[in-house]
């Protein structure tokens, strides 16, 4: 089902009718390229659009949270040749909501990008959709030239002087890709490793021109931001986190799946519309921003509202919006472990402190996980994530360390059970029963 | 200007520098791997990273650009926690087998280890093992110990110009490693040696033969092309081990071409001669010196008294010292002969008499880089002159308009923005095309000789392209093709006219160590005595009775190595001087004095730019040899030549040269009255022949490992598709070459687009097409 639940939905209006209302009449018959239309007509200035975006409050939705409006300010006026990017290398574990945007609703984000691509100036635009999900890429092909039909891309738009031509590009699966420079080395045909910055991209971008690079939901809430008017926007959520948000709940609940709630809606409200913890257990721990955004305990997450500040102050990242919940059935230390090798497998290899440090983190874990633990591990874990941070090109090696830091933090309790015991606290039966993938049997214990 | 403050110590800087430049400016030292002057910004390995306040994390000292009032601190807790940190990284997967690696001693990461590794590691997990690669007969791998900074591929691509090594996979995973199946085959290969900052690139024929520590070093010149590269040569128990490029800002830069490199192998051939050697009843005898020498003075004054000093001729090799060339032609004149030349592979002498002064480069090599317009006539520029290929690449990225007019269109992986390929044939007239396109957009009346000449589209587009630089901001350059060419004199005079019209510079890319040097030691013929001596050329066709070859192997050496050939067979006394024996002189000479290559001898070249670079012996003589200008130093005693009193190569130097100053004067390019050849005449095929980068002199035709390289492929008839469907011939396909005698040689056909139509390229300075004769001959094609 593509819609489960809502509250004061905006990107997720056109998803009621599943596969079936995704094409542009579907689009237009929801008011969609209205905005676009009212801008070119009305001949609105690209300042006065940016400062629509800039009073929507609206954050960047891939990760960083970094203010829409004030990155598309940075781009020069003057240059002469300009890209809007969108970045839909949703590869974050736990993140599944910019591919069924692209699904359910491609237009909102084609018009968006036209819409950011005026406000900046720039004639050309690419989509990095990321490889392992080639029927949604296929669908965004379909949707360009449905869009390019209607004269809503391509040579003097709708008859304005504006013109404007967008690409489909299909990654092929590499985590850090969905970095915003390594995406650009990745379009440009080179090896996906991020850039040193500064020069940033809105100075140095794609082909070393200025270029304006959002994640896919960013240029979906775009034209609802035009329609609605920053300021009704941001008061849909709380000061400085405007709008509503899409969260990608997978784990231990009910009804895993994208939900879209305004900015500011307590984490026990948006655990209740996914239906609650499966089979009735406790919840033990969530990750609230994807896999590289600090994991919370129970008790924390519960206090927390879904919003940039409130869960920043929790310790941990709003991040992409992907909600992973786990409950008592999860070995900490086996979930860690799994993460560790996520980001051993995916750092570019660029930066010493990360090639070398992801490898040395998932070894150790994986020491532990497997009873070979040593009484010094958590320090040393601890200390390697102290060299990491902060000391590379991008933040692979941060994303790296902090579910480390964050997990012996919060359960450090359970990494002592493992080292000591050399097994684990959380019943080796108990954890196959929660998977949900295998059926609990007496035997399975014994072995 | 930026002031920044780096320790509590102030200074300025130029905009747009870095911390690691400024701190190099005031002597900090900051450690580092992936940082290199002459490469792109990489910042990967992190070894840089300083405090700089404000900053919220340590910065890479490297890529981070110094600002007004930066205060940066290397040495802070925050930098050395960093610093220390990253060196852990880079030891943890790192074998640590110094006793075992070559780098050993030489080691960036063993220096900086000492300084700021832990004295035990904290891994003990399994340690990375990689792949080792094969890039080819001259460097080395041990992929296990690579840091992954990155130089190496940053060297091919920007350096050498062509992406030869890449990084694959990701993270941990990542190796460095060429193409699949492919080497690396520039010709600059072997700088990645000296850029890998650990032991993961080292050399192949120097690895495990000697520690570091156990070698001398000298300073040197190379003595391959005109550039005068400077070198460091390390010797053990007095043989050359190993050459490293000495860096001189002004010539090589911190680059060696792989040929000046390597090339110290033959200098330990085995067909080095170590002692005199005299030829008695058609048998060879080893004899003692005094044999020999005594030998060669009766032999020279014999043939002197009988048939006169002009029955003698000199073919001294240009890459031999100034000493010795002006030793040479000082003994020649002295038996009163006036034939002695050093321009062997020259074939139009027509210039002779007409020149202003010594041709030269027309201006510093480092001033080729400051030329915003650059025309390059008559070159293989990448094989012939790779570090001037390399220095119009950086150019060419940073703006500077290059074009080509060549006989072959080898990609020089340099941006061109105008190019006119032709026959050789037709390059004078599409040269005088570019001047009389120049003279049009110049707004200037061209002369009476060009008056018949229409002008091709590519001619214009080079014409445009030099017309659209700045006032005296472009070159002319004839490359050693042009120089070689049957009509080189009319090339000079168009270059030289075409470069006045351009307010600009005009020069000669110098072939060998001591193109210019030859000049200056008077190893020319008609300098001294008037008009009445024989080029090298005239010296062969019309053979001598006698010949005294210095350093020259003239079958390979020679514009016609046949013709040479046949005129030193015919001789009745063949005195050569030269650090190898070969069957060829084995059969023409009469006596063989073996003389010392340049690692051996103290001596002086003069480069391409006019600047005089002198050297000392680095090894002591193989066996019984000597230096050649002390051979020649005594025979002149023996032939009672006047003014022979020589103590040391210093004191020949100073008579051949007057006071040393850095630079020679009367270096001009200008010439008087030449009539321009425009014409073109063609019967059959034309030649392109170029001389192989590794069979350009005898020392590196014996160096093992460059003959192992792709650069020293057996030569090939290359034509284009037109010619090869027009002889019935497909690539691969044998097909005889003939020159108008009966020689004939039979040679592989190869497809090569960059051919012009009715051309073959066949490389000359070969054992393999020495039989075909000149170089600019006209060929004969047919399927075997």
């Amino acid at each position: 089902m593509a819609l489960i639940d809502t509250i004061n939905p905006l990107l997720t209006t056109g998803w009621s009718k599943g596969d079936a209302g995704w094409s542009l009449k579907d689009y237009e018959a929801r008011g969609g390229y209205a905005q676009l239309k009212r801008i070119l007509a009305s001949k609105m200035t690209q300042d006065e659009v940016i400062a629509e975006v800039k009073k929507s409050a609206l954050r960047g939705r891939g990760g960083a949270g970094f203010p829409a409006g004030l990155k598309w300010s940075f781009m020069p006026k003057a240059a002469p040749e300009k890209y809007v990017v969108c970045n839909t290398d949703e590869g974050e574990p736990g993140t599944f909501k910019d591919r069924d945007l692209l699904r359910y609703d491609p237009h909102s984000t084609i018009e968006g990008m036209i819409i950011a691509a005026y406000a900046v100036g720039a004639k050309r635009g690419y989509n990095y959709i990321h490889g392992e999900i080639f029927d949604i890429y296929q669908r965004f092909e379909e949707a360009l030239d449905q869009a390019r039909a209607a004269g809503y891309l391509g040579e003097r738009i709708l008859g304005s002087d504006f013109s404007f031509d967008l690409f489909a590009h299909h990654g092929w699966g590499a985590y850090i890709c969905g970095e915003e420079t390594g995406l650009l080395e990745s379009i440009e045909g080179k090896k996906g490793q991020p850039r040193y910055k500064p020069p940033f991209p809105a100075n140095f971008g794609l082909y070393g021109r200025p270029t304006t690079i959002n994640n896919t939901e960013t240029f979906a809430a775009i034209p609802f931001i035009m329609g609605m008017g920053g300021e009704a926007y941001l008061n849909l959520g709380k000061p400085n986190n405007g709008g509503t948000k899409l969260f990608s709940v997978s784990g231990h609940v009910n009804r895993p799946g994208n939900y879209e709630v305004p900015m500011g809606t307590p984490f026990a409200k948006l655990l209740e519309m996914a239906g609650g913890m499966r089979g009735g257990r406790k919840l033990k721990a969530v990750i609230p921003g994807g896999s590289s955004a600090p994991v919370l305990p129970a008790d924390v997450i519960m206090d927390c509202t879904m919003d940039y500040d409130s869960i920043a102050k929790a310790g941990s990242m709003l991040g992409s919006g992907a909600v992973i919940v786990m409950d008592e059935t999860v070995c900490m230390v086996k979930a860690l472990e799994r993460l560790s090798y996520f980001y051993f497998e995916e750092s570019c290899g660029q930066c010493t402190p990360c090639r070398e440090g992801s490898g040395w983190l998932y070894r150790v874990v994986h020491r532990i996980e497997h009873g070979e633990g040593r009484a010094e591990d958590l320090d040393l874990l601890n200390r390697v994530t102290d060299n990491m941070m902060g000391k590379t090109i991008c933040a692979l090696a941060d994303a790296a360390a902090f579910p480390v830091r964050s997990f012996i933090k919060h359960f450090k309790s359970e990494f002592e059970y493992h080292i000591e015991h050399k097994k684990c606290l959380v019943d080796p039966e108990v954890q196959r029963a929660g998977s949900g993938f295998f059926r609990a049997s007496s035997a399975a214990g014994a072995a | 200007m930026v002031e920044i403050e780096i320790d509590g110590k102030a200074l300025q800087v130029a905009d747009g520098s870095t911390i690691i430049e400024a701190a190099h400016k005031l002597g900090t030292y900051i450690p580092h791997f992936c940082y290199h002057k002459k490469l792109s910004i990489a910042a990967n390995c992190r070894m840089c990273l300083v405090q700089v306040e404000k900053a919220p994390k340590p910065m890479p000292a490297c890529a981070t650009i110094a600002t007004n009032g930066m205060k940066v601190f290397t040495h802070s807790e925050q930098a050395i926690t960093a610093q220390k940190a990253v060196m852990e990284f880079l030891l943890i997967n790192h074998p640590l087998d110094c006793p075992i690696c070559d780098q050993g001693g030489e080691c960036q990461l063993q220096d900086l280890a000492v300084g700021y590794g832990e004295s035990a590691s904290k891994y003990e997990e399994e340690k990375r093992v990689v792949p080792d690669k094969d890039l080819g007969p001259l460097v080395s791998t041990d992929m296990t110990r690579c840091i992954n900074c990155t130089r190496c591929i940053r060297f091919t691509a920007e350096i050498a110009g062509f992406m030869e090594l890449g990084q694959s996979y990701r993270g941990e995973h990542a190796e460095v490693m060429p193409f699949i199946g492919k080497t690396v085959d520039t010709e600059l290969s072997g700088n990645l040696i000296d850029l890998c900052p650990v032991g993961a690139l080292t050399s192949k024929p120097f690895r495990f033969s000697a520690r570091t520590w156990e070698l001398s070093r000298r300073k040197s010149v190379s003595p391959h092309d005109g550039l005068g590269s400077n070198l460091i040569v390390q010797t053990k128990h007095d043989k050359v081990m190993r050459v490293l490029p000495l860096e001189n800002e002004d010539i090589n830069e911190c680059w060696l071409t792989d040929k000046e490199r390597f090339s110290y192998q033959g200098l330990n051939s085995a067909e080095r001669l170590t002692k005199p050697m005299v030829k008695q009843g058609g048998a060879w005898q080893e004899v003692d010196w005094n044999v020999a020498l005594d030998y060669v003075s009766h032999a020279l004054r014999d043939v002197a008294k009988t048939h006169g000093g002009e029955a003698i001729g000199g073919l001294l090799s240009p890459h031999a010292t100034l000493e010795e060339m002006y030793l040479a032609q000082k003994l020649l004149r002295g038996l009163g002969s006036e034939n002695v030349d050093f321009r062997l592979r020259q074939t139009d002498f027509s210039a002779d008499g007409k020149r202003k002064g010594t041709p030269w480069l027309g201006m510093k090599i480092a001033a080729i880089s400051r030329l915003d317009r650059v025309l390059v006539v008559g070159s293989f520029l990448r094989k012939d002159h790779p570090l001037i290929a390399q220095r119009l690449r950086q150019s060419a990225k940073r703006g500077t308009q290059v074009s080509v007019l060549h006989s072959a269109d080898d990609d020089l992986l340099i941006k061109l923005t105008a190019r006119a390929i032709a026959a050789p044939s037709q390059l004078p007239a599409v040269m005088a095309q570019i001047v009389k396109a120049t003279l049009q957009l110049k707004g200037v009346a061209a002369d009476a000789a060009l008056a018949g000449v229409t002008v091709s589209t590519e001619a214009q587009a080079i014409a445009q392209s030099l017309v659209s630089g700045n006032e005296g901001g472009s070159g002319i350059l004839l490359g050693n093709f042009a120089q070689q060419h049957p009509q080189a004199a009319t090339l000079q005079a168009l270059g030289h006219q075409l470069a006045s019209a351009l307010g600009g510079k005009f020069g000669f890319l110098g072939e060998a160590a001591n193109s210019v040097g030859g000049y200056v030691a008077k190893a020319v013929p008609g300098t001294v005595n008037g008009n009445a001596g024989l080029n090298a050329a005239a010296m062969l066709k019309d053979p001598r009775q006698a010949y005294v070859v210095l350093g020259a192997e003239p079958e390979l050496d020679c514009a016609d190595g046949a013709q040479a050939l046949a005129a030193l067979s015919k001789a009745a006394a063949v005195v050569v001087l030269s650090p190898f024996k070969s069957q060829a002189m084995l059969d023409y000479a009469a006596v063989l004095l073996p003389v010392s290559p340049f690692s051996e001898t103290s001596g002086t070249f003069i480069n391409t730019e006019g600047r005089v670079q002198s050297f000392y012996a680095a090894a002591k003589p193989l066996g019984e040899t000597r230096p050649a200008w002390k051979v020649l130093r005594v025979l002149g005693n023996l032939l009672d030549v006047a003014g022979f009193e020589f103590n040391s190569s210093e004191d020949v130097r100073a008579e051949a040269l007057g006071d040393t100053p850095g630079f020679v004067s009367g270096l001009d390019n200008g010439i008087n009255a030449v009539m321009l050849n425009l014409m073109a005449s063609t019967n059959g095929l034309e030649r392109v022949a170029d001389v192989p980068i590794h069979f350009a002199d005898s020392l590196v035709r014996r160096a093992p490992a460059l003959q192992q390289a792709r650069d020293s492929a057996a030569p090939t008839a290359r034509m284009n598709k037109a010619l090869l469907a027009k002889l019935g011939v497909a690539a691969g396909d044998h097909v005889r070459v003939g020159a108008g005698g009966t020689a004939t040689v039979t040679l592989a056909a190869e497809l090569d687009v960059g051919v012009p139509d009715g051309v073959v390229r066949i490389a000359a300075a070969h054992a393999d097409t020495c039989a075909l004769g000149a170089m600019s001959a006209a060929l004969t094609v047919e399927k075997v």
